[in-house]
């Protein structure tokens, strides 16, 4: 009861913020909606004992959104953005997208209805001091059964940072 | 509604005593935080040789009321071009971030309001950050110059600082290998020897981070008062500003708090490990000694009385040291009764771990915000560019280095089956090698920078 409870209150903030980011005028304000959004997410993985996740999602998009937020301040000139019409020119793509989108997930609803075992995976609820520690249990999936591909998106996450690095650079 | 109301019931009969005890530290954490500035003022004028405050109450010791009074009743000031709803939520955001991550804090053994959450030192340090986002916000939203230069200052440093700080929180949990607050102090007890000996260097980087990250002097940049007035809370007044004070104080306590746990052995007593032996060791006195302090403080407050100058004051003093004196007997209950009666030992054993652990825990935080106090009083501020260089060029890449030699001595501890005080027989060596190879990037750093203006300045002349 209470889980349900939990979820459709994080769940109604993350889609109420959602909607509310993509039809500001203001860009801070979108900023603002998009870390509750954000934030909002962290509590349903909360909600699903998936804490090292939770903690993870706010840690990463604090600093992230920071970024944006600095770059928002320094690069967008906000009283001619608010003067201005926005977001008019893709109306009839994103509507198309929009429904293919809808028709998607509809077509997965109603064949999960019909198929029993074959559609939506249900999981059955396990007590929470049954789980496995989870930040124990990420560490052990990175670092040992994926060290590999980890290894390989690390290396190229690093060659990324040195690219911009080296780009930003002035020549002397 | 039905349903909502059993939800709430479920979650009352759930989790009513972490909710008591969250709402008394909301409840009593202004009061602390307003004594802490009170300390502050107090040192200060130690140090600049002045008595500081002295008009309310005996030595001042009732102006954080009269402030806190002051504050609330000031005029409310939004100004007229502020973004006034994020100008309305931005003081709020710092202070409910600082609020929630003393949830996860174990203050002694008995009292954590968030028990043993997995993720613990990681819950407590990313919330923590969150309460940037109200200095930033709240500079962006006040529409004025000094405060977006005061919000973007701190957000560069808080970028700067954060990866720094993280590295070194790292490098102590290599000892660990857990986040739960609870067992990191239990491995510091179980290893006899506290992590800011195992890594110093670690301790030296989070200090610095956590000054930084705090905005406290000599980084207090976002707030300097001869370039920016006040920086981020230039336009905010009354009681928007005195939430911003609260924000920035429980985030010194939180730092401190974190920095005590990961590296000052937490709740533990100096020499924990001599306490559970059977017969008398002689480290032991160091159980007496907070009952002591305590009765020193009260017994001061007693000598003070007839100096006072009003009776109405004179009452104050007693009923404070008759509080010290109540401490002080609370404190030494659990260790005096078992030197009287030694069949009550297994008794009191619980009382002993929770009294003096909360004691021993808060005298730790009380050093740490001690030593930032000393460093505000001592050091002049840096300039925004010296800020970023010693972060950028010294911090960051000695935190790295750090990192990877702490790994490498636990590596090599483990292969001689080392442990407790004879790890420091590898962890020093790492800790020297990373400092001289930290200083040593920086030395070629400033070779380099050097003959780049060597050349410049040949080109301009030849020009």
């Amino acid at each position: 009861m209470l889980d349900k409870v939990l979820f459709y209150f994080f769940a109604g903030i993350a889609v109420a913020s959602a909607a509310l980011m993509v039809t500001r005028r203001n860009v801070v304000h979108s900023a603002i909606f998009l870390i509750t959004a954000l934030l909002a997410t962290a509590g349903i993985f909360l909600q699903l004992r998936a804490e090292f996740l939770f903690i993870v999602q706010i840690i990463l998009y604090v600093g992230g959104i920071m970024v944006l937020f600095v770059f928002v301040i320094m690069l967008v000139n906000l009283d001619v953005a608010l003067q201005q019409i926005q977001f008019a020119r893709q109306k009839w793509v994103a509507l198309i997208v929009a429904l293919a989108l809808a028709g998607q997930v509809g077509v997965m609803f109603w064949t999960s209805g019909k198929m029993p075992g074959q559609g939506l995976p249900v999981l059955t609820a396990v007590a929470a001091n049954r789980l496995p520690l989870n930040s124990e249990a990420v560490a052990k999936s990175l670092f040992d059964s994926y060290l590999l591909p980890f290894e390989i998106a690390s290396v190229l996450l690093l060659v990324a940072m040195i690219g911009a690095v080296v780009m930003a650079k002035k020549r002397a | 509604m039905n349903a909502a109301l059993q939800a709430t019931l479920e979650f009352l009969k759930l989790y009513w005593a972490p909710l008591l005890c969250g709402v008394a530290v909301v409840a009593i954490l202004p009061l602390i935080v307003g004594y802490i500035v009170l300390v502050e003022r107090k040192i200060m004028a130690d140090m600049q040789a002045r008595l500081g405050p002295m008009r309310v109450g005996p030595h001042g010791l009732l102006q954080p009321i009269a402030d806190a009074v002051k504050l609330l009743i000031k005029e409310d000031i939004i100004p007229e071009n502020a973004d006034k709803l994020v100008f309305w939520l931005a003081p709020v955001l710092s202070v409910g971030a600082g609020l929630l991550s003393l949830a996860g804090l174990a203050i002694g053994p008995a009292f954590q309001i968030a028990q043993d959450i997995n993720i613990g030192i990681l819950f407590v340090v990313g919330i923590s950050a969150l309460g940037i986002f109200g200095i930033v916000l709240g500079g962006w939203a006040s529409n004025s110059h000094y405060s977006l230069m005061g919000a973007l200052r701190s957000s560069a440093q808080l970028v700067s600082y954060e990866t720094a700080a993280g590295m070194a929180l790292v490098s102590a949990l290599l000892f660990t290998g857990t986040l739960n607050i609870k067992s990191i102090v239990e491995a510091q007890s179980k290893e006899g020897i506290w992590f800011v000996l195992l890594a110093p260097v670690a301790f030296f980087t989070y200090l610095v981070a956590s000054i930084a990250e705090t905005n406290r002097a000599p980084f207090d940049l976002p707030e300097a008062e001869s370039e920016l007035v006040a920086g981020y809370m230039t336009e905010f007044s009354g009681f928007r500003w005195s939430l911003y004070f609260l924000a920035e104080y429980t985030n010194m306590i939180v730092v401190a708090s974190v920095a005590t746990t990961l590296f000052l052995g937490g709740w533990l007593r100096p020499f924990a490990s001599v306490h559970g032996l059977p017969g008398v060791h002689w480290l032991n006195f160091l159980d007496f000694v907070p009952a002591l302090l305590i009765l020193a403080v009260g017994a001061y407050c007693v000598v003070r009385v007839p100096k006072q100058p009003t009776r109405v004051q004179q009452l104050f003093m007693l009923v404070v040291a008759g509080l010290c004196f109540a401490v002080a007997l609370v404190l030494a209950a659990p260790v005096v009764l078992p030197v009287i009666k030694p069949s009550l030992r297994e008794a009191v054993a619980p009382f002993y771990s929770g009294i003096h652990g909360g004691f021993w825990f808060i005298f730790k935080v009380s050093l740490y915000i001690y030593f930032f106090m000393w460093l505000r009083f001592t050091i002049p501020r840096y300039r925004f560019d010296q800020l970023m260089r010693l972060g950028w060029h010294f911090l960051i890449p000695l935190s790295i280095i750090n990192v990877l030699l702490v790994g490498v001595a636990l590596i090599v501890g483990a292969y001689f089956h080392l442990h407790g005080w004879g790890l420091l027989l590898v962890t020093t060596p790492a800790a020297i090698l990373a400092l001289v190879a930290a200083f040593l990037i920086l030395a070629l750093e400033k070779q380099h920078d050097a003959r780049q203006e060597q050349t410049a300045a040949s080109d301009f002349y030849a020009g």
